[in-house]
C-alpha cells in the first residue's frame, strides 16, 4: 500500500516566551513533489521545519512521516526518518575538507575511509548534477559549493525528505538556476522537498504546490499551476498591497558626491574595491547592484569615514553644487565628518550591531549620534527623549515603551527606530545597505516612502539593495557593481531585470563601460 | 498530551520585574541559611540559630567590630566601584589586586620617605595623588596593548598581578622594619604622621567617607556623563562606537586609567586609614572577591554596598564561630560558600524560567 504523504505536520504549536511562533500549523508534503513554504518574515516558517528536523521540539501537534506518527526530538531522529534540513547559515566546519565535513558525526571508525566517502560522494553528485571536489576544504569554497556540500551531506546520510530553508538568499540568479535544475532532478527521483522562501517568482518557477504561513498560521495551499503572483501576495500579506513603489522624476539634480579612484584593500592585502569613480546627485536615489561582498560595504564605509582606503582614493562632498565648496571625506572618522557640519546619514546593513546598540533602550540609541553636542560633561537626554517619542509615533513603531532596550523590539521596529534617527538628522547624504532586509512587506513599503520623501526634499539617497525588482522600481540611476569594479551605471527606468543580473556576475572588458 | 515531551522545560525568560527579581534572591539567602543550617546541625550538632547568633555577634557585637566591619567593606566597595567601569566596558579587569597593591606601595612610600619633613595634611594629599598614578598605570598599561594590538586583557591584567606583588616583596624587604621582621611594621607607629585623622571620634569614619563619594561620584559618572555612555557603547559594541565616531582606543585607556586609579585608591585607604603598613596582603585576594561584588550588583554602585557587606559580614562571622565553638576555619568557608553558591544559582532562575511537564499540561487543561 502506497502512502500518498512523505510528512504530514498537524496542529502545530510553538511558543517562544509570549510569542506563539506557529499556531496549529498544518502542512502536508506529497511523494515525490516540491512544496514551496512560502510567508513574510516572521510567519514561523523556518520555526516548523526546525520541528520537523528535530531542532525545536512542538508545544503541541503531532507529526506523521510515511503515514506513521513520529517523535523527532533531536536532529539525530530526523535524520534516522530520511529528513535532512540545509540551514540558512551553514552547518559546517571550515577547517575540514568536503568529506570530512560530510562523514562527521556518523557512526563509524576512527580512521576515515576517504577512498570509500569520495566514492560514494561522486556517485550522488553524478546521479543528480552536482560538483564536489571532496578534499577542498570548505573555507575555499565559495558560498554556492558551501550549499551544495550541505544537500550532498544530507543525500549521504540518506535523507529522502529535504529541507531548503532559503536557498537562494545567497546565490547569483545564474546558480539559482542550477540549484533548481538540481531540485527538479532529485524529484524525479522520488525525493520529496520543501523549499523555504519569500520570493514569489521562485515560487512559481521551481514548487508543484505552496503552503502559506502567516504570522504563525496556517493559511492554506494550493497547486503552484493554479496561483500566480497576485493571489500568493493576496494569502501571504492578508490584503491587497499594491506593487507599485512611486517614483518622481528628480528635480534638477545636482552633483554632490563625486567619488574618484576609490580603492580599498582589506587586512590580508585583498582588493575589496577597486578604482571606483562615479558621482552622486542630490535629489535622486542611485541604487548599487551586486553580489553580496562585492564591495558594497567598503563603498558605504569609505564614504562613512570607517574605512581605510588606498592613497589616491577621493571622495568630495559638494554642499551647494559643482560649483561651490568642497569637503573631502576620505581620511576622515565619522566625527570630525559630523564636525565638519557634513550631514551624513548611514544605515548600516548590521543594524543592531553597527547602527544602533542592541541592549540600550530607544532614548540612549537615539542620542548615540549627537550625545557630544555641548559643551557639558553630561549627557541631555531631553531631546533623545522627545526624538524617540516623535519617531515611535510617526513610523508606528511597536514597542512596549521608548524605555524598552532596541534588541527586545522585532526587527521591522528595529528598522524603523534607525532609519528614523538617521532622518531626524535631517541629512544631506543618506546611505542605506539592506535596509528592507529581513522586513515585511508593510515595513518594506514604510522604508521606500522615507526614501522617497528624502529624494524629494534634495538629499542624495544611496539605496544598496539585492531585491532587483525594488532597484529598479525604485532607484533612478543603478550602480552595478561586480567584484568590487564598478561594471556599469544604468538607467532604473529603463534597465532590465536581466541586464543588471548579467551585469552583476560578468565583468564587462575595458572600454566598454562608456556611460 | 504528548507523552515523549521532555520533563523539563527551560525557556530564557523576557523580562521580569524588579521585586520578583529580588524576591528570589530573598529566597535563595533563605534557603541557603536553611541549608547551612542542616549542614552545621549534622556535622556539629550545634544549634544554628547560635551559630547565626554568633556570625552577627562577630561582625557587628560590639561598636569596634561594627566598625571594623565597616572598614573592610568599605575597602571591598572601593575595589569593587574600580571595577564598575572596566566590566561596563566588557574590559575583563582581573588586574585589581595588582593595582591595589601598587596603590599601597606608593602610599607607603610617600609615607616612609616623606613622613619627616612633611606635615599630614601634604603627606596624604601626596599619598592620593601617588596612589591614584600608580593605580592608574597599572590599568593603562595592558589598555594600551588591548588597544593597540588587541591582546588579550584578562592574561595581561592577570600577570600585571604578579609583577605588582613581588614589586611588592621587594619593596617590604627595602623598607623592612626591624632588621629582620621581614615585614614593614607599623609605619610612623609614633608620630601617625600620614595617618588618616579621626573623625567624631571614630577611626574609620573617614574610610567610610570617602568610599561612600566614590560610590556615588562612579554611578553617576556611569549614568549621567558623556563619558560613562561612550563606555557603555564601547562595551556593547565596538563597531557601533566606531559608527557612532567614538575613538574606541581612547575610551579603553582612558576607562582603564579611572578603573585602575580607583583600585590604587583603595590601596591608599588600605594603607593611610587601615593598616598603616604594607605587605603583599594589603590586597589579600579582595582584588577578585570585588569581582564578585562588581558583578553580583551589575555594576550598579549602590548595589553593590550590599553586596560588599554581605560577604564582609559573612568572613568576620566566619572567624568568630571558628573561635568560638571550636571550629575549624574551614567549617566557616563551607557557609559563605552555600550562601554564594544560592546567590549566584539565584541568578539562573532570574534570567530563564523553568517549568515541569506536569504543571503545564494541567495549565492546559484549565485552558
Amino acid at each position: 500500500m502506497a502512502e500518498e504523504f512523505a510528512v504530514r505536520m498537524v496542529d502545530i504549536t510553538k511558543t517562544f516566551g509570549h510569542v506563539k511562533a506557529n499556531d496549529k500549523v498544518y502542512l502536508e508534503l506529497r511523494k515525490g513533489e516540491i512544496l514551496s513554504l512560502l510567508g513574510e518574515n516572521g510567519s514561523g516558517k523556518t520555526t516548523l521545519m526546525n520541528m520537523l528536523s528535530g531542532i525545536y521540539f512542538p508545544d503541541s501537534g503531532r507529526i506523521y512521516v510515511n503515514g506513521k506518527e513520529v517523535v523527532i526530538a533531536s536532529p539525530h531522529d530526523a535524520y534516522a526518518l530520511g529528513i535532512g534540513m540545509v540551514h540558512q547559515h551553514f552547518k559546517l566546519v571550515d577547517v575540514l575538507t568536503a568529506a570530512e565535513n560530510i562523514e562527521l558525526g556518523l557512526p563509524g571508525k576512527a580512521v576515515v575511509d576517504r577512498k570509500a566517502v569520495a566514492a560514494k560522494v561522486r556517485q550522488i553528485c553524478d546521479r543528480y548534477g552536482f560538483s564536489v571536489d571532496p578534499d577542498k576544504k570548505v573555507y575555499d569554497m565559495s558560498v554556492s559549493e558551501k550549499q551544495t556540500l550541505e544537500i550532498v551531506k544530507t543525500l549521504y546520510r540518506g535523507a529522502d525528505i529535504l529541507i531548503l530553508d532559503e536557498p537562494t538568499a545567497v546565490l547569483t540568479p545564474q546558480e539559482t538556476e542550477k540549484l533548481f535544475a538540481v531540485m527538479r532532478n532529485m524529484r524525479d527521483d522520488g525525493k520529496s522537498i520543501i523549499i523555504i522562501t519569500h520570493k514569489l517568482n521562485e515560487v512559481l518557477a521551481i514548487s508543484d504546490r505552496v503552503t502559506i504561513l502567516r504570522k504563525g498560521e496556517y493559511i492554506g495551499d494550493m497547486d503552484t499551476a493554479k496561483a500566480d503572483a497576485r493571489s500568493l501576495t493576496d494569502m501571504m500579506v492578508g490584503r491587497t498591497v499594491t506593487l507599485n513603489i512611486r517614483r518622481d522624476t528628480p528635480a534638477d539634480p545636482e552633483r554632490r558626491l563625486e567619488i574618484r579612484n576609490l580603492t580599498v584593500k582589506d587586512a590580508e592585502g585583498v582588493t575589496r574595491l577597486d578604482d571606483i569613480s562615479m558621482d552622486v546627485y542630490a535629489g535622486e536615489i542611485l541604487g548599487v547592484a551586486g553580489i553580496s561582498g562585492c564591495g558594497q560595504k567598503e563603498l558605504l564605509e569609505s564614504i562613512a569615514g570607517l574605512q581605510n582606503t588606498v592613497s589616491g582614493s577621493s571622495v568630495k562632498y559638494r554642499p551647494t553644487g559643482p560649483d561651490g565648496p568642497a569637503e573631502e571625506l576620505i581620511g576622515q572618522n565619522p566625527r570630525t565628518i559630523a564636525e565638519k557640519g557634513v550631514r551624513l546619514a548611514f544605515v548600516p546593513e548590521d543594524r543592531l550591531g553597527m547602527g544602533l546598540v542592541a541592549n540600550m533602550t530607544l532614548v540612549d540609541n537615539m542620542m548615540l549620534k549627537e550625545y557630544r553636542a555641548g559643551k557639558s560633561p553630561l549627557v541631555e537626554r531631553k531631546h533623545p527623549h522627545d526624538m524617540a517619542r516623535q519617531i515611535v509615533r510617526e513610523l508606528e513603531v511597536v514597542t512596549p515603551s521608548i524605555d524598552t532596550p532596541v534588541r527586545k523590539l522585532s526587527g521591522g521596529n528595529v528598522q524603523k527606530v534607525l532609519v528614523g534617527r538617521e532622518i531626524a538628522m535631517e541629512p544631506t547624504v543618506l546611505m542605506s545597505a539592506y535596509a528592507v532586509r529581513g522586513l515585511d512587506i508593510n515595513t518594506s513599503y514604510t522604508i521606500y516612502r522615507l526614501l522617497n520623501e528624502q529624494k524629494r526634499r534634495g538629499v542624495a539617497v544611496i539605496y544598496v539593495g539585492e531585491d532587483l525588482d525594488v532597484l529598479l522600481q525604485l532607484c533612478d540611476r543603478i550602480a552595478v557593481l561586480c567584484g568590487g569594479k564598478l561594471n556599469a551605471i544604468l538607467d532604473g527606468r529603463t534597465a532590465t531585470k536581466e541586464e543588471v543580473g548579467y551585469l552583476m556576475t560578468s565583468l564587462r572588458k575595458k572600454g566598454e563601460l562608456g556611460a | 498530551m504528548n507523552r515523549h515531551e521532555p520533563l523539563i522545560h527551560i525557556a530564557k525568560r523576557d523580562s521580569i520585574a524588579w521585586w520578583r527579581a529580588w524576591l528570589v534572591r530573598l529566597g535563595a539567602v533563605v534557603l541557603a541559611l536553611l541549608t547551612s543550617a542542616l549542614f552545621i546541625y549534622a556535622l556539629t550538632r550545634l544549634n544554628p540559630v547560635k551559630v547565626y547568633g554568633a556570625m552577627w555577634e562577630g561582625a557587628f557585637g560590639t561598636p569596634r567590630r561594627a566598625w571594623i566591619t565597616a572598614r573592610d567593606t568599605s575597602i571591598l566597595l572601593c575595589i569593587g566601584v574600580g571595577l564598575a567601569p572596566a566590566f561596563m566596558m566588557r574590559f575583563w579587569n582581573v588586574g585589581a589586586e595588582g593595582q591595589v597593591l601598587m596603590g599601597g606601595c606608593a602610599t607607603a612610600a610617600v609615607l616612609i620617605y616623606c613622613g619627616r619633613s612633611l606635615s599630614t595634611p601634604a603627606l596624604l594629599g601626596l599619598g592620593l595623588a601617588a596612589s591614584l598614578m600608580a593605580g592608574a598605570l597599572w590599568g593603562i598599561v595592558p589598555a594600551v596593548f588591548k588597544a593597540k594590538w588587541n591582546t588579550n586583557e584578562t592574561l595581561f591584567t592577570l600577570m600585571m598581578n604578579y609583577i605588582a606583588i613581588q614589586l611588592t616583596c621587594f619593596f617590604v624587604t627595602k623598607w623592612e622594619n626591624p632588621k629582620g621582621s621581614n615585614t614593614v611594621g607599623i609605619i610612623n607607629q609614633k608620630t601617625q604622621a600620614g595617618w588618616f585623622p579621626d573623625l567624631a571620634g571614630q577611626q574609620y569614619l573617614l574610610n567610610v567617607l570617602i568610599v561612600l563619594a566614590v560610590t556615588v561620584c562612579m554611578f553617576l559618572y556611569l549614568k549621567y556623563t558623556k563619558q560613562g555612555y561612550e563606555i557603555s557603547v564601547v562595551g556593547q559594541s565596538e563597531n557601533t562606537a566606531r559608527y557612532a565616531g567614538i575613538s574606541v582606543r581612547r575610551v579603553i585607556v582612558r576607562t582603564m586609567a579611572i578603573s585602575g586609579a580607583v583600585c590604587g585608591l583603595s590601596g591608599f585607604i588600605a594603607v593611610a586609614g587601615a593598616s598603616h603598613t604594607v605587605s603583599t596582603s594589603t590586597a589579600g585576594g579582595r582584588g577578585f572577591t570585588a569581582i564578585i561584588v562588581a558583578w553580583m550588583s551589575k555594576f550598579n554602585t549602590f548595589v553593590m554596598i550590599l553586596i560588599a557587606l554581605l560577604l564582609v559580614f559573612l568572613e568576620k562571622g566566619a572567624i568568630q564561630i571558628a573561635s568560638q565553638f571550636h571550629l575549624n576555619d574551614y567549617a566557616s568557608n563551607v557557609v559563605e560558600g552555600i550562601i554564594l553558591f544560592f546567590l549566584l544559582g539565584s541568578e539562573f532562575f532570574i534570567q530563564y524560567s523553568v517549568r515541569f511537564r506536569s504543571r503545564r499540561s494541567e495549565k492546559e487543561a484549565e485552558a
